[in-house]
């Protein structure tokens, strides 16, 4: 009964005016995100969060949440309209879901998409709000080297979730914390890495390196080849899918949200693997697999409703433990700081109201979401018609206007031109953004840990290992490195077996 | 599969091996201090010969059996040209003020692009500054001035 109350007061909180209202521009700002190419929820999210920063906590934490699951569903939009994902997690959905829109089912394919993620949405809501007080509590007796171990285990899960080299992966995680270093030193002040710069002693602001990183570099490699959008799009007509249809969709749907759910609280992007797994699932599952491919809505439904489900479970180790699980959570933690909250296992008791008034928030969003798109899908599909011309100075100038109004620090905006090329020349080589940003967020945290439980240990090293659940965190640790490594191991086999032969 | 140099994998190591190669000799600089009472210096040099390695063994592999990456063209007046946008605006913001920094700072950026025809150029950069002066400083009210000190009035 206790949820029950909980709920309440969510409810109670989520459903005043002004939240309402901007859970509602959040989810608008979203979508219109979501479907833009070229412009992801991560640089979307930094660049609004100065805008934020006047709001209630509440209210600027409900519209930043409302842009991160807009800007994944608004991505299915495009995918299936006109075959281009704008987020990574859609390019699953643009399989089936553009093969439907050719064959003149995009309003099926869509409303699949709508009730998959609505479906999605609320049972991972109750997840979220059944998970989440109890891994509080455990988080709460979490010491030092509990921390430390649990910030190792959450960077390093999160390269197995990574696609391309696993050592590129881990490269720019140590990169990342690395980067994290600049700026004072926490126990003793000092300086580092500032070059006499007094701009530099508050360290480099994290905004600007997801904007450089994930705004600056994509718009660099869109660049590259500029050619005119022929956007062919398909008309929408009947939305409502058939019974046929509706038959079809129901499993997928709840086993995309089963996945999507338990798989959404890993780090680094559960929300791709997500949407991978369930189309793969599936398709094996299936007794037409040969549809797969060719415009079955099971590919649409059951990826939909994986990544929805997961985009709402990762807020259980941001919400519970502080840590994020993805960019955008990351961004949150900044928006958490910035209103005086620190992210945690304290969170739930100290701030309930904030806390049970973004999870109904959540679920207000997903009923938004619905009301919003299936009825507007003409004005997303006009404003695929915006030229890229007019969409990257917008990106540029708005991103520096934001970073700079953090705190009027001109050091914030040229660290964007740092890393904007930095990360186009990484990302060039096949180098994913995101682990260094996990590690550039998460670095500081393992910083402190570490020397914090030596100082506790007096010097022992070897407290992470005889504290119980610190060594469990790291023998998982070491279990997802094999795990990461071993399929390359496997195809370095195959490779020397045919040299043979 | 036969063995093959990466260029890209190569490149990659290096720019691992050159930054982590640069905070561990800046790091070094610093007091490393004991384990008990780690000093400044200790964590940045111990990530830094992580990168390091982890650099070196990229690049070993790039020129063993390097990863296909299709490098592609380099668009070099975008990124001039961008470079240039984001660090005139930081540097002329407090001087010349919201409007003018905008103003030049859009105009520039939509040179990035090698299709752009002057009329459009001028026409976004106006829309833009106009749009963005709207929602940051009257809309949010960002406490930068409009005209800075620079201009004289």
């Amino acid at each position: 009964m206790e949820l029950l109350d909980n709920l309440a007061l969510g409810f109670s909180t989520a459903f005043m005016i002004q939240n309402v209202l901007y859970c509602f521009v959040g989810v608008l700002l979203g979508t219109a995100v979501g479907v833009l190419p070229g412009i992801g929820p991560t640089a979307t999210v930094a660049m609004l969060l100065p805008i934020t920063f006047s709001f209630e906590p509440v209210t600027a934490l409900i519209m930043l949440a409302g842009i991160y699951y807009g800007a994944q569903y608004g991505g299915s939009t495009t995918a299936i309209l006109i075959n281009l994902p704008g987020e990574s997690s859609a390019a699953v959905t643009a399989l089936d879901g553009h093969e439907m829109a050719r064959q003149g089912r995009a309003g099926a394919a869509l409303a699949a998409a709508a009730i998959g993620s609505f479906i999605a949405g609320t049972v991972a809501t109750v997840v979220l709000a059944v998970a989440a007080p109890p891994l509080a509590r455990v988080a709460l007796k979490f010491g030092p080297a509990e921390y430390f171990s649990l910030v190792l285990l959450g960077l390093i899960v999160s390269i197995t979730l990574a696609r391309g080299s696993t050592l590129k992966a881990l490269a720019m995680i140590a990169l990342g914390v690395l980067f994290g270093t600049v700026g004072q030193d926490i126990y003793t002040g000092t300086p580092r890495f500032v070059f006499g710069q007094r701009e530099l002693y508050g360290g480099i602001d994290f905004v600007s390196v997801a904007v450089g990183m994930f705004g600056v570099a994509e718009i660099l490699r869109n660049l590259e080849n500029e050619q005119t959008r022929t956007a062919v799009i398909s008309k929408v007509k009947n939305l409502w899918p058939t019974r046929e249809d509706r038959r079809r969709m129901i499993a997928p749907i709840l086993r995309g949200t089963g996945l999507g759910a338990a798989l959404g609280v890993l780090p680094g992007g559960g929300h791709v693997l997500a949407s991978f797994a369930s189309y793969a699932v599936e398709k094996r599952v299936s007794k037409r697999p040969q549809e797969f491919g060719r415009g079955a809505i099971e590919g649409v439904a059951g990826p939909e409703s994986a990544n929805n489900a997961a985009a709402q479970t990762s807020f259980i180790p941001l919400l519970t433990l502080g840590l994020p699980a993805h960019p955008v959570m990351a961004l949150m933690v900044g928006a958490f700081i910035v209103h005086g909250i620190t992210p945690g296992p304290n969170v739930i008791t100290d701030e309930p109201a904030l806390f049970w008034g973004l999870i109904a928030s959540m679920w207000i969003g997903n009923v938004l979401l619905v009301l919003l798109n299936l009825p507007l899908i003409g004005v997303w599909v006009r404003m695929l018609r915006i030229p890229y011309q007019v969409l990257f100075p917008m990106i540029i100038l708005f991103a520096a206007i934001g970073t700079y109004s953090l705190e009027f620090n001109a050091y914030d905006v040229y660290a964007i031109a740092f890393f904007g090329i930095l990360g186009y020349i990484l990302i060039k080589c096949g180098c994913e953004p995101a682990p260094l940003l996990l590690g550039f967020v998460l670095g500081p945290l393992l910083e402190e840990n570490l020397r914090r439980a030596l100082i506790i240990s007096r010097g022992d090293a070897s407290v992470f290992l005889t504290r119980p659940i610190s060594a469990v965190l790291l023998a998982l640790a070491v279990a997802a490195l094999v795990v990461a490594v071993l399929p390359a191991i496997r195809r370095r086999r195959e490779v020397v077996f045919t040299e043979d032969e | 599969m036969e063995r093959r140099r990466s260029f890209p994998d190569v490149l990659a190591g290096g720019v691992f091996v050159l930054i982590g190669g640069a905070f561990v000799v800046g790091a070094l600089g610093y007091e490393l201090g004991t384990p008990l009472r780690m000093g400044p210096g200790a964590f940045p040099a111990l990530v830094g010969a992580a990168v390091i390695t982890l650099g070196l063994a990229i690049v070993i592999k790039g020129f063993i059996a390097g990863e296909v990456v299709s490098f592609g063209p380099i668009p070099w007046r975008a990124v001039a040209v961008i470079v240039l946008a984001v660090l005139f605006f930081g540097f002329t913001v407090e001087g010349l003020g919201f409007v003018p920094t905008s103003a030049v700072t859009a105009l520039l950026t939509t040179l990035a692009s090698s299709r752009v025809r002057l009329l459009t150029a001028v026409a976004v950069a106006a829309g833009l500054t106009v749009a963005g002066t709207l929602i940051f400083v009257i809309g949010l009210q960002l406490r930068i001035p409009l005209w800075g000190p620079w201009l004289g009035f």
